[in-house]
């Protein structure tokens, strides 16, 4: 019997009770999110149970919400379940001022990168790491550029006016 | 700055037994800018470090600024070689969003272009594989081919290399008798040469010792390091996007999925040859799909979506309705959902994914592209250490990196 | 509906079948021929530039296809591309410029011998094209004297050969004493090169 998205909604209510929440299906792929202390468990039983078997991690990034107090910063994992071939996304949640999430580097060997990339654009800081710093932008950088509030031009530059670009 | 400031050593480098060397950013070998320090004892390869970035231009931030239709170019360039690949992708990402349904014509003109890309791609791989063996000819022979491919592209939207092709719903024009010309030129032709170019290398002494048996990976590891693509299908496993999760009607198409066994460069190469081949078969069914719709059918070349398609100039310049949408599309007044996407296309190196998140404003809120060239180079201290120098050249060349894609 | 595009089918004939350099001016004879130093070292010069090709992206295809055979650049005297800034003439700037590269283009600049020209090809290398965000350096004369132009993105191969062809005339008509003069001095110190 091939997996469905009831299967798996059921699995995991009936793993994590009250923990796992706000399940929707946008455009066919189940979205649920957890807190972010228990995410390495939920990635865990994931991985591990026969059924469910989502091994492969398809991507994993952030997205930045200034309006949400307390939930600013949403990392996102994609799963995949190659045999059965069902994707779903699991969201954690955490606040700007102490953005700990514990690393996935231990499950996935993908994860390391991705959390590397995630780090250096958002400034999410992922506990256990092997080796965290910044994989994109010169290393000096002590900004975290993908937050909504810094602007995505050089403002040092001299060359281009604002001015003519509607920026002014 | 002091001369040699931007080479950064590995910690510990004062009473060493190894040698470190650079291959820098710059450096004939690497196909775009990445860097790697080797650490070597003699000719093998102890440890090696890699330092990405050296092309990073912010597609992510650019992409939060411009309107759905002028995220195209930036697709463009993440993997220069195939671009019509990672354009339609973006396209049907959209179209996903929006829940417009595309004709079949359109689907079967899509998937010629996206195939012609395909073998592209492969091409300038496995011709770099032979020059940086040392072998320049076939290199030589298969850039005339590509150059038919710029031609084809030219004839439908103008440009060779980066074309920005294609419209969410179809096509910007419809595609002309020379088009169609150039494309049988093709079909007829290329056959003959891509046998020549196997014939160079695949039964060579000198390749086969060089690409056998290095840089290999098993099939578990290529899975947890998320490989997809030829670099997955070569360690044997048949998981192809194509076939999984169709799109653009690749469900019709009668073709099968290269494997090879044991995941080392020789494989990697013939699942690449292997691939063109079937992208030719594809080709040529596509095209005689295409061929069946006659009279009014065949001038169809685009969805009936008239709030995201731009309206064609003749319509805009006497039809008031057509200049509305056109107005409003330029301007960036469309109603977009509220929602989040997540689409994957096939392209050269693997599974392009797009994850657009939006809120109903002109632009995306948050536009994430899953590049397989990043996710797989991670692995590649694995893929070389023990081996020897030479052979960290040829893994690099074969795993087809392109910088555009690993940086963004 | 499409316009019908004309295509130009007319092919122009060969007028002769090998092309020579022009002779420059000067004093002809017997069995010599006599004329300025630098016309000669320029001629010299400009047929046999051996370029490095700096490609990072998107233009460094484009110019892989102008090596090939349709757009042969071997035919203007670079049949020999060098990788190593120690023994080539001319820099060929090819595709984005970031910030974190920026250091290694001038490095590789200061380990290339006079006399030396740079050519920034593409719209990234000549003022950071359609990239104007915080990781991209607008335009490679930020960091390098640039003597040549080329825009485009990518430029078409010809675009590529004609600022290449641009190139040769400069070499050409490029001064003996240029790089030891007042000028050129000033031009590097505002560059911050000794």
């Amino acid at each position: 019997m091939s997996l469905t998205i009831e299967i798996v909604k059921q699995k995991l209510k009936s793993k994590f009770a009250e923990q796992v929440s706000a399940f929707t299906e946008p455009y066919g792929m189940l979205t649920f999110e957890a807190p972010k202390e228990i995410n390495l468990k939920v990635l865990n039983f994931l991985f591990d149970d026969e059924e469910l078997n989502f091994r492969f991690l398809t991507d994993l990034q952030a997205v930045h919400y200034p309006d949400q107090k307390g939930r600013e910063l949403v990392v996102v994992y994609h799963l995949h379940n190659l045999k059965d071939n069902l994707r779903i996304r699991f969201k954690v949640f955490t606040d700007i001022n102490t953005p700990d999430v514990y690393t996935a580097t231990g499950l996935f060997s993908a994860a390391n990168w991705m959390e590397r990339e995630t780090y250096d654009f958002y400034g999410v800081n992922f506990v256990g790491h092997p080796n965290l710093k910044r994989i994109l932008n010169v290393e000096e950088m002590d900004y975290f550029p993908m937050r909504k509030e810094f602007p995505l031009e050089d403002q040092t530059r001299i060359d281009k006016d604002d001015e003519m670009f509607g920026r002014g | 700055m002091k001369e040699h400031e931007h080479i950064r050593l590995p910690q510990g480098s004062i009473e060493k037994t190894t040698t470190t060397l650079n291959l820098g950013p710059t450096h004939p070998a690497t196909h775009g800018v990445f860097q790697n320090i080797l650490e070597l004892d003699g000719e093998r390869i102890v440890s090696a470090e890699q330092t990405i970035g050296y092309i990073h231009r912010a597609f992510e931030k650019l992409a939060e600024r411009r309107p759905l239709y002028q995220v195209t170019p930036l697709t463009d360039r993440l993997n220069y070689c195939s671009s019509p690949i990672n354009n339609m992708g973006w396209h049907l990402t959209c179209e996903k969003l929006l829940n417009i349904k595309t004709p079949k014509r359109v689907d079967y003109l899509r998937v010629i272009i996206m195939e012609l890309a395909r073998i592209a791609d492969h091409l300038i791989c496995n011709s770099i594989v032979g020059v940086d063996a040392g072998a320049y000819t076939g290199f030589l022979y298969v850039m005339q081919y590509r150059e038919l491919i710029y031609e084809i592209w030219e004839e439908v939207c103008g440009s060779r290399l980066t074309t920005t092709i294609g419209r969410i719903g179809g096509f910007e024009r419809n595609f002309n008798d020379i088009a169609f010309q150039k494309l049988e030129k093709f079909l007829k032709e290329y056959p003959n040469v891509l046998k020549e170019f196997i014939n160079l290398f695949e039964r060579n002494r000198i390749f086969i010792d060089r690409t056998q048996n290095t840089g290999g990976i098993s099939a578990e590891r290529a899975l947890n390091y998320g490989f997809t693509g030829p670099n997955l299908r070569a360690t044997g496993i048949d998981y192809d996007v194509r076939v999984h999760t169709p799109y653009s009607s690749y469900q019709d198409f009668d073709f099968k999925i290269p494997v090879g066994t044991t995941g080392d460069n020789y494989d990697r190469w013939q699942v690449r040859n292997e691939e063109m081949w079937q992208s030719l078969s594809i080709i040529e069914q596509a095209y005689r799909k295409v061929q069946e719709f006659k009279g009014a059918g065949a001038d169809v070349f685009h969805a009936d979506a008239p709030e995201y398609y731009l309206p064609e100039k003749e319509d805009v310049y006497t039809k008031m309705e057509a200049l509305i949408y056109h107005f409003k599309i330029v301007m960036g007044e469309i109603n977009i959902p509220v929602g989040e996407v997540y689409h994957s296309v096939e392209a050269g190196n693997g599974e392009l994914g797009f994850y657009l998140i939006s809120d109903g404003g002109r632009t995306p809120y948050r536009l994430h592209f899953r590049r397989p060239c990043f996710i797989y180079y991670q692995a590649f201290e694995e893929l070389t250490k023990g081996g020897m120098m030479s052979d960290a050249i040829m893994t690099m060349s074969s795993l087809n990196l392109i910088a555009g894609e690993m940086d963004a | 509906m499409s316009r019908p595009v004309s295509y130009n089918v007319n092919i122009k004939p060969l007028e002769t079948d090998i092309s020579m350099a022009d002779m420059p001016e000067g004093l002809k004879g017997e069995g010599f021929f006599a004329t300025s130093m630098d016309k000669v070292v320029g001629l010299a010069r400009k047929n046999s530039i051996w370029p490095l090709p700096f490609a990072t992206s998107c233009c460094g295809i484009e110019f892989m296809a102008t090596m090939g055979s349709h757009y042969d650049l071997a035919r203007f005297g670079s049949e020999r591309v060098g990788f190593s800034p120690r023994q080539c003439d001319l820099l060929m700037v090819m595709g984005t410029i970031a910030k974190k590269m920026g250091p290694v283009v001038k490095q590789v600049y200061l380990q290339m011998a006079e006399p030396r020209w740079v050519i920034a090809v593409g719209a990234c290398a000549c003022s950071g094209g359609i990239f104007d965000t915080y990781s991209v350096l607008q335009g490679i004369d930020q960091v390098v004297p640039v003597d040549v132009y080329v825009p485009g993105c990518p430029p078409r191969p010809e675009a590529i050969l004609d600022g290449f062809m641009r190139i040769q005339d400069l070499v050409g008509k490029e001064s003996l004493r240029r790089r030891n003069g007042e000028k050129y001095r000033q031009l590097l110190e505002s560059y911050g090169i000794q």
